[in-house]
């Protein structure tokens, strides 16, 4: 039985409204709130990235499953905000949880599904026995240009998976994907922000991908809509997830545990692993759960997933709600400032 | 700093790897090869510990002058605090007003960007600091300023 021995997640600190942001550019912040149903995203620290994020999530998953990092086998990040161009941010991660040197490691970059690719790359290797363990991490810090329309969502956030075969909380049943080459949002090599479709990221891209697979993954597994406690999607804003769950078949009931967008925004890379992680949060022995991600170029992953026994013993007082529950609200300038949108000039 | 040196340290700072001398039963940070107060017996008694990273405030400032490379956060907080095993050391104290920061807050370690060589350098990673419990520090009459009118 292959599936999730532990997860673990992190969202930073610090969130500014979008009235806020609105207010900047002279738009209609409530407007834009309902429009995008989302009313504020988390903002990282000047000292937070992709590899900070990840390794409080990963470490908060080794913390609940009482591993240390002999017992990791692989690390896979997935993300498009990677700090490094060319250096790993799964070795820095693999060095801070003690896993080194045993181990294989690599970055996966698929827009906002790198991560759950990384979770099929490991669950791949834990059922050809390769490993014992892998941890899949999916997060991002991504940025939209002042004033572009992204700028109200994109946010900062992520999860870490341990895949394997004992001690397992949650069982990955089945899981398939579907792919095709959509240009909906890219970046291109040296461009700080990345440029997108408008409206084709909507029906030929995120809905096209995330209903087809879901459909996919319930064909595969001889399920229907109500066989399922909660769904979670990739969640771009906060209104794509509600139609593509619906369209699904799925019930407001299913889908809000794992809706976080509305309050944290957008977290690319991170969505499912966060709404899947505030899921198992709750979740009880035998609630089945629907996970489906897509990441933009494009592709969707889908999982079958069974929470099993092994949930109840396992401590989750550390939650998705607590860590959202801290957050302070920021102003405009400050998150200028601490997303590096000031001109610092020449001496900087 | 140079980047051997740094990856040299890397358990010190991402995971504050110190020692612990077996024969004072004392911990140290960072990590020693002999124990001064054992002197010359210490050595080869010194064995790795790993903190774990929850501890106290000792005493705390506010930075409004930022260090190069702290700009974006100023002010911020720079606090020495003591360890639950023990030692003392300084450190950054994030993600909280850094005015509310007392003595005898617990604090605990959080893994974070410490700083990078230029923007096309190495990052450096490693250890700061978060408040987990405040104590509320009452007012009392005498801590009020008088103000003249």
């Amino acid at each position: 039985m292959n599936g999730i021995v532990s997860y673990g997640a992190y969202v930073p600190s610090h969130k500014i409204e979008t009235g806020e942001i609105a207010s900047v550019w002279g738009a209609d912040g409530s407007a834009w709130a309902k429009n995008l149903n989302v009313y504020s995203k988390s903002v990282p620290g000047p000292d937070e990235d992709v590899i900070t994020i990840s390794v409080e999530a990963t470490r908060q998953a080794m913390k609940r499953a009482n591993l240390n990092g002999d017992f990791i086998g692989a690390i896979y990040t997935g993300s498009e905000s990677h700090p490094y161009a060319v250096k790993p941010t799964s070795t820095i991660v693999a060095e801070a949880i003690g896993a080194t040197p045993n181990l294989t490691a690599a970055d996966f970059e698929f827009a906002c599904k790198a991560g759950t690719a990384a979770i099929q790359t490991c669950l791949g290797m834990v059922g050809d026995k390769q490993i014992d363990n892998g941890i899949a991490i999916g997060v991002d810090t991504s940025q939209g240009a002042p004033g572009d329309a992204l700028e109200y969502s994109a946010s900062a956030g992520g999860g870490a998976l341990i895949i394997g075969s004992k001690k397992v909380i949650a069982q990955i049943n089945h899981t398939t994907s579907y792919t095709t080459d959509t240009p909906d949002f890219w970046r291109r090599e040296g461009q700080k922000y990345p440029r997108h479709g408008g409206r084709f990221t909507g029906k030929p891209a995120f809905f096209k991908h995330v209903v087809s697979c879901g459909m996919m993954m319930m064909q595969k597994a001889g399920t229907e809509a109500k066989d399922y406690d909660y769904v979670v999607t990739h969640q771009p804003n906060g209104k794509f997830p509600i139609r593509a769950a619906k369209t699904l078949g799925f019930t407001n009931e299913q889908f809000e545990t794992g809706l976080l967008t509305p309050r944290i925004g957008n977290t690319y890379s991170g969505a499912v692993f966060l709404g899947l992680a505030a899921i198992l949060d709750i979740a009880k022995p035998g609630d089945r759960i629907l996970a489906v991600a897509y990441g933009s170029g494009a592709g969707s992953d889908a999982f079958d997933i069974t929470v099993t026994d092994e949930i109840a013993k396992m401590d989750r007082s550390e939650t998705v709600e607590n860590l959202i529950s801290r957050m302070k609200i920021i102003n405009y300038a400050t998150y200028a400032k601490y997303r590096g949108k000031l001109n610092m000039g020449a001496s900087k | 700093m140079s980047v051997p040196r740094f990856w040299r340290e890397l358990d010190t700072r991402y995971n504050l790897i110190g020692s612990y001398c077996k024969i004072t039963k004392t911990y140290h940070y960072p990590r020693r090869s002999f124990n001064p107060e054992a002197g010359r017996e210490s050595i080869g008694s010194m064995e790795d510990y790993q903190f774990k990273g929850s501890g106290e405030i000792v005493s705390s400032t506010v930075v409004h002058q930022a260090q190069t490379g702290y700009e974006m956060f100023g002010p911020y907080c720079m606090a020495i605090i003591e360890l639950d095993e023990g030692p003392r050391i300084t450190t950054q104290i994030v993600d909280c007003d850094p005015e509310i920061v007392k003595p005898g807050m617990k604090v605990k370690s959080v893994f974070r960007k410490l700083g990078e060589d230029s923007e096309s350098g190495i990052l450096h990673y490693g250890t700061k600091f978060i408040v987990i419990e405040y104590n509320e520090v009452e007012e009392s009459e005498e801590n009020i300023p008088d103000i003249e009118v």
